[in-house]
């Protein structure tokens, strides 16, 4: 990075999603009338626009791969995007839909579908990155508007964009909420998660869901560890870590890790 | 200082109206999520009514009692420190004017007169040391300077320290001995008033007190004492800062990393704490952006990163610069230790590591060789 870029070229791609996070663009509300006059928006599939044949400064990507349609497409749209950015869980991480990795294909398929021969698929829901470099990402699920203002902008500014890498637990402090682990014994996924959602769920009284994905240097161990002092059996405290990230090596802890069955 | 005298507990609201008429903003305890909190108060309904709290290492909880008073709790999460070096700040914005230039101007806001009811012994010792650390310097922080300025400081005495609390062992508490404006003494009626400041005598000139008793002056000295004995947990004799810059090699550092998750929980609450970040968040136009310190800790990657690397990139090394620094560093910079006994770090703690048992193993480690 370090380039200004002048009005850039802007693109929104979807692959296997729920389309939430394209929807943090359209809810920027007053502040996508000002990006409208500073960016040019070339495809954006969820808007209605879809012209894929043109180089790109800085392409979006919301989903995980699933096909090898998909896994084609992503490549295409490498080849013509100067930046390429990741937005949500399952474009960074593979998201909810990896939870089939953890099951073998077949047998899904098979139990699943009335007609499985027109089922085509990859064996895993894969994040972007597993097939192509990625020059940012951004976590949440679905992710904010206040992340998409902050890239933006510092991108066209030339400037490397602000990652969130701190444990929730910082933020909810310094929202000044009491901890709901401590006071309640609720599970909290929060020393695990990184910040990006303001703290929402223990400003309500309520356990962090990991939505944000894995902050940096975590101790999955010791929080499983405390989950089992609380009162959780193995198996709610492993639903727990493997909600939204269970394709995250960092949530796939011993002695809860990811049983391929 | 000498007693001013008793306000009756039917009275205790003519305190807050002589706060208002003074112009100041009350801010007293509540109970709020399960924990005390502070926040506005206009009326002392609003104060933790027949409230105990139970603390131990990552727990906190309330329970109801029938005793009639107020301050029968030892603390919840905050202390003063929220207030003064507040969790999240602008501190300057800069703008784009219409010529392409760009314009600084830094925050002026006015703080209001801000009286604090309830503040212990802990947290005046802990603001003593934030004092030290933002106004003694060569330069003085505005922004804490300013709302600083606006404190008034009315404490009650402690009693009813927690199984956390350590503050006789620090030396910082449970009596109050300064520091304060006034000082309340709680009994079953009422308070014994202290004032230790011309802001004190002016609030007191407002207040409705009856003379104190000599059996009402004993039962305080006694409430003292008993609180004293309540305190279970104690740091380790000797000279913890010599041990802790012995100690850099310890095999400890890595069994407490096996169960700390490096959360920063700790810091947080910690009364003394004052490490922050800071960044820029730019408006959506490009034409402004604001730069905005927060809170930060020595848990956090940020606080070791110099270009290119993390220095204390695994939580042993992060865990080892919190307990290095609190009981070791602060005596060469600020002539004490950073902690103040307060047992927040034990409480909050989401998996409850105990620093004085940390100290404690450490100590004996020093001394075994
Ligand atoms: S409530 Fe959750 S996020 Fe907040 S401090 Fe506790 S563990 Fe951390
Ligand atoms: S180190 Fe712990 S006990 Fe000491 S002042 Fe800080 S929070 Fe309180
Ligand atoms: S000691 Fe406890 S509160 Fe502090 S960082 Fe470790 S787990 Fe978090």
């Amino acid at each position: 990075m370090g380039d200004l870029l002048q009005r850039p070229r802007v693109a929104v791609h979807k692959f296997s999603s729920c389309d939430g996070c394209q929807l943090a663009f359209l809810n920027l509300g007053e502040d996508l009338l000002s990006f409208s006059q500073q960016l040019d928006i070339i495809f954006f599939a969820e808007a209605g626009m879809m012209d894929t044949a043109q180089d790109i400064d800085i392409a979006f990507v919301e989903g995980s791969i699933s096909t090898a349609k998909d896994a084609q497409r992503i490549r295409n749209i490498r080849e013509h995007s100067h930046y390429l950015i990741t937005i949500g869980a399952c474009a960074t991480a593979g998201g909810l839909q990896a939870l089939r990795n953890i099951a073998k294909t077949d047998d899904w398929v098979q139990a699943i579908y009335t007609n499985p021969e027109h089922i085509d698929t990859l064996d895993k829901a894969s994040p972007i990155r597993e097939h192509v470099a990625v020059d940012f990402e951004l976590w949440g699920c679905p992710i904010n508007k206040q992340q998409l203002i902050g890239l933006i902008n510092n991108l066209s500014l030339g400037a490397l964009p602000f990652e969130e890498t701190d444990k929730l637990c910082m933020q909810c402090k310094r929202q000044q909420q009491a901890c709901v682990m401590v006071t309640k014994g609720s599970p909290c996924m929060g020393p695990l998660t990184r910040t990006g959602c303001g703290a929402l769920c223990p400003s309500f009284g309520r356990d962090c869901y990991a939505c944000y994905g894995p902050a940096e240097n975590i101790n999955g161990e010791a929080l499983a560890r405390r989950f089992e002092g609380i009162g959780l059996l193995p198996e709610q405290i492993h639903n727990r870590f493997h909600a939204i990230y269970s394709n995250e090596a960092a949530f796939q802890i011993s002695p809860i890790g990811n049983k391929k069955s | 200082m000498s007693f001013r005298g008793f306000l009756l507990r039917d009275h205790f609201d003519t305190l807050l109206t002589a706060l208002h008429k003074l112009g100041a903003h009350c801010v007293g305890p509540t109970v709020m999520d399960d924990s005390i909190h502070y926040t506005t108060l206009t009326s002392s309904t609003q104060l933790p009514q027949q409230v105990h709290d139970h603390q131990g290492p990552g727990h906190y909880r309330l329970s109801t009692s029938t005793e009639s008073r107020w301050f029968a709790w030892a603390n919840g999460a905050q202390a003063l420190k929220p207030l003064v070096f507040v969790p999240q700040e602008i501190l300057w914005r800069s703008e784009r004017d219409s010529e392409g230039n760009l314009q600084f101007s830094n925050s002026k806001q006015e703080p209001p007169l801000t009286a604090v009811i309830g503040v212990r012994a802990c947290d005046l010792a802990a603001l003593a040391l934030q004092d030290q650390h933002f106004l003694d310097g060569l330069e003085q922080d505005s922004a804490y300077a300013r709302r600083r300025q606006q404190l008034i400081l009315i404490a009650v005495n402690c009693t009813h320290p927690s199984a956390n609390c350590f503050c006789h062992s620090s030396g910082d508490g449970p009596e109050v001995k300064q520091d304060y404006d006034l000082l309340l003494d709680e009994l079953d009626d009422g308070f014994a008033v202290r004032s230790a400041s011309p802001m004190g005598e002016k609030i007191c000139q407002q207040l409705q007190l009856e003379a104190l008793t000599n059996s009402q002056q004993d039962e305080i000295k006694h409430a003292n004492l008993r609180a004293i004995e309540q305190q279970t947990k104690h740091l380790p004799e000797g000279n913890l800062e010599q041990a802790l810059k012995n100690l850099q090699g310890s095999g400890r550092w890595q069994q407490i990393a096996e169960r700390c998750l490096s959360c920063g929980n700790c810091t947080a609450v910690c009364p003394s704490c004052f490490c922050h970040s800071q960044h820029d968040e730019p408006a959506a136009n490009s034409m402004s952006s604001a730069h905005i310190r927060q809170w930060d800790s020595c848990f956090s990657h940020g606080h070791s990163y110099i270009h290119g690397m993390v220095i204390h990139n695994e939580t042993r090394f992060r865990y080892r610069q919190w307990l290095t620094h609190k009981f070791s560093g602060w005596f060469e910079q600020y002539g004490r230790s950073g902690c103040v006994g307060c047992g927040r770090c034990i409480t909050w703690c989401p998996v409850g590591i105990d620093v004085t048992e940390e100290l404690h193993a450490l100590a004996e480690e020093y001394d075994n060789v």
